[in-house]
């Protein structure tokens, strides 16, 4: 009566709340997962393979594409690689350094939305949906005022910046992010202490710091365990340094735990944007691109360089023969990609409603995953 | 003599019942309108607004694109369980109205039957098994899952529905809906009688109606769409049908049952069922008013509690209901009866009313923001 009566079902790719085309084969024992494995590929485009036969500015719309959530930090990845490979980091100058912090940190607001906002809907919450989607389209316009694009930026060059900050544009920034935190407080206001919504994430999905670094989960999942690392602190890049900001740390590894870890990094990309608005003001305009040739040919050699993306390490190891405009080889080490590799982990013993909270709270994006 | 029988007993409820139904379906998909417009005024977006005047023709045209669509029978499915899946939950949330008194009597009520509330009772529980037949029938594994849950839960929650009307019951020491109303009239409301009786019977109703923060057998992020994943057409609207109906059953009965139905009176004061009785068919229509208006009510925290609240998981609901709901049930009915013994009716109204006023003044305080408790606060690292 009581012998374990498997079935398996494919969750996915066509699902409501696989965020994309996740498949996750399941074997499940009534509604117990008995093991969980995800199935990826189907968004697979090769885009590391299109990076050796392109030069390397043509590279950065693609990388757009890949966490087509949050393609500013995306392009921020890649330039910043092909800076380093060039040897002209220090160059850039402060105008830029300061625009790509806000456009990354902007990036991450927006990407923490649209991840509060599904993750939500996917425990059943509704309202958070429409409330984030209302912020985060505030922070799209102000994407478009910048560079005519909402979603895949290509905001970015090797060297610099496309544009200097259009007229206006920072004081609109600096009204959206005024009335930022108590946007945040209102999706708080609806999930913090709501008890459903604790008893749905409490204690769900844990990982400990020992696992996750085992895993090499990186970003919000990493920091939820505990782990104090993140990329702007451990090895800053641009300006982060010079900043002022914390970094959220959670106690228990559970899906609570990152979730108030997100919340809480809105407010300080919030923090990071405000000290950058008096900063760009005080540099003079139009600065924006260092003074390197128009054909970008970095010398021989490889470079590993990574960013903290909204989703946690984003890595690009780029290989030059020192010849050619283009690379010899490109890998691209996605966060998702690696925290996605928790998820059998994670869901194991949980029920099959716990996936789609386990899914949420990884935050994965297809694109990014299958490249 | 015949005729006169026939007039009584056939005719004059069937007329009534065609009445009843024909203003039941018109609530039904107006409710569906309702509840778009006021989630859209809810969650800081429109709704339906382009059919008609403030999009009120969308209660046609919604029916008219269920008919339109093509019908999508899965060649996989069983077929005779897979037809009769959405017409048994359909046939008794119907057949209820006639039990149902909308206003004062005799007018407008189809059938008075002095078991009416058991009727009515056995009758919703039936539409369970639609939702079962259906989901298996539909050969698809979300299907079947989201059918077990539906089964589990209705089953699990009949009895905390059923236990909490109990104490309705030994106070108004009637099964029949109209003596029910009448005694409210007459004394007070359960609601303050019976705070907790309520409280069950209105969290109960929610999760029979598979609503938010109940809707487990057709979550839409897990099942994707439960177990009418694979209706299309009108066999799904049949389904919806079939959940309006039995909403609106639930809010009739929670306001025959706990606000009085059509009376507005205390102690026998006021707008008792005698005075609007007395006051012809103008009274007849006040009763109605005030029916609809508290059953709409409740229908609108149906639609309220659907934009606010994430969805339960299954194991917690059946918690929930087994180790929460039952007791509090049960031992409601222990206290009432004591209460009903010692003939002290009148210290359960003060205490209910005592309890809704803190209840009241504990939500109208301005909520500070929301902060994690300690043993979840994110820590700051420099």
């Amino acid at each position: 009566m009581f012998d374990v009566h498997e079935m398996e079902i494919n969750f996915g790719p066509q699902h409501p709340s696989t965020h994309g085309v996740l498949r996750v084969l399941l074997k499940v024992d009534g509604e117990r997962i008995i093991s969980a494995k995800p199935v990826i590929g189907y968004l697979h485009r090769g885009t590391e393979k299109l990076f050796e036969h392109m030069a390397y500015p043509q590279c950065i719309p693609h990388t757009d594409r890949m966490d087509y959530v949050a393609s500013a930090t995306n392009n921020l990845g890649f330039v910043e690689t092909v800076e380093k490979l060039m040897g002209i980091t220090a160059q850039i100058p402060k105008r830029a350094q300061l625009l790509r912090v806000i456009l990354s940190e902007l990036q991450r607001i927006s990407s923490h939305l649209l991840w509060l906002a599904t993750h939500a809907i996917d425990i059943g919450a509704m309202t958070p949906f429409f409330y984030c989607f209302r912020e985060r389209e505030q922070i799209l316009d102000l994407f478009e005022t910048y560079c005519g694009a909402r979603l895949t930026l290509n905001c970015m060059r090797i060297g610099g910046m496309p544009e200097d900050a259009p007229a206006g544009w920072l004081d609109e920034i600096e009204e959206f992010i005024g009335k930022f935190d108590a946007a945040v407080d209102e999706y708080e206001s609806l999930l913090t202490n709501n008890r459903i919504w604790k008893r749905r994430t409490v204690g769900i999905g844990v990982i400990s710091p020992e696992e996750a670094i085992e895993w090499g989960v990186t970003g919000p999942p990493l920091r939820g365990s505990g782990v104090n690392w993140d990329l702007r602190k451990a090895l800053p890049y641009e300006c982060y340094s010079e900043l002022d900001f914390e970094v959220p740390l959670g106690i228990n590894g559970d899906t609570y735990d990152r979730y108030l870890c997100r919340m809480a990094e809105m407010r300080q990309s919030r923090r990071i944007i405000e000290q950058c608005i008096p900063m760009i003001k005080a540099t003079p305009a139009g600065d924006i691109k260092a003074k390197i040739s128009r054909v970008v040919r970095p010398p021989e050699g490889e470079v590993y360089h990574s960013i903290e993306s909204p989703k946690g390490e984003l890595g690009y190891y780029i290989v030059s023969d020192g010849k050619s405009q283009n690379a010899y080889r490109c890998h691209v080490r996605p966060p998702s990609f690696v925290n996605l590799q928790a998820l059998p982990a994670m869901a194991k013993g949980h029920l099959v409603s716990d996936l789609v909270a386990l899914i949420g709270t990884i935050d994965i994006v297809l694109g990014e995953v299958d490249r | 003599m015949t005729q006169e029988l026939l007039m009584r007993y056939l005719i004059w409820p069937l007329v009534k019942f065609l009445v009843a139904f024909l203003i039941v379906q018109v609530i039904v998909a107006a409710m569906n309108w309702v509840e778009r417009r006021l989630l859209g005024l809810i969650q800081a977006r429109l709704g339906p607004n382009r059919v008609g005047w403030h999009g009120l023709l969308q209660i046609v045209a919604d029916p008219i694109k269920f008919l339109l669509k093509e019908d999508i029978v899965p060649s996989s499915s069983e077929k005779i369980a897979y037809f009769l899946g959405p017409m048994l939950p359909l046939i008794p949330a119907f057949i209820v109205f006639c039990l149902i008194p909308f206003g004062p009597p005799p007018m407008f009520i189809a059938a008075r039957v002095n078991v009416a509330l058991l009727l009515v009772l056995a009758l919703t529980s039936t539409g369970v098994y639609g939702i079962i037949l259906g989901g298996w029938a539909s050969n698809n594994k979300f299907s079947l899952m989201g059918g077990l849950r539906s089964a589990a839960q209705m089953v699990s929650y009949e009895v905390p529905f059923g236990l909490s009307i109990v104490g309705v019951l030994m106070l108004c020491g009637s099964l029949d809906l109209v003596r029910i109303v009448d005694y409210q009239a007459h004394n007070i409301w359960n609601l303050f009688s019976q705070i907790v009786a309520a409280f069950i019977f209105f969290v109960s109703m929610n999760a029979e109606n598979n609503r938010t923060p109940f809707d487990l057998p057709e979550a839409e992020s897990e099942l994707v769409a439960g177990y009418h994943t694979e209706y299309s057409a009108m066999k799904f609207a049949f389904f919806m049908l079939a959940e309006y109906s039995s909403m609106l059953v639930n809010s009739c009965l929670m306001t025959i049952l706990f606000l009085g139905g059509w009376t507005i009176a205390f102690d026998g004061h006021g707008l008792t069922t005698e005075k609007l009785v007395s006051m012809g068919i103008f009274g007849g229509l006040l009763g109605f008013a005030i029916f609809f208006a508290k059953v709409m009510f409740f229908m609108l925290v149906y639609i309220w509690f659907r934009a606010t609240f994430p969805r339960f998981r299954f194991d917690q609901l059946m918690d929930l209901g087994w180790k929460w709901m039952i007791p509090l049930a049960l031992g409601n009915i222990v206290v009432t009866a004591i209460f009903v013994l010692a003939g002290q009716e009148r210290l359960m109204y003060w205490i209910g009313f005592v309890t809704i006023g803190a209840i009241i003044f504990y939500l109208s305080r301005k909520p500070a923001p929301a902060r994690p408790a300690a043993s979840h606060k994110v820590v700051h690292a420099s």
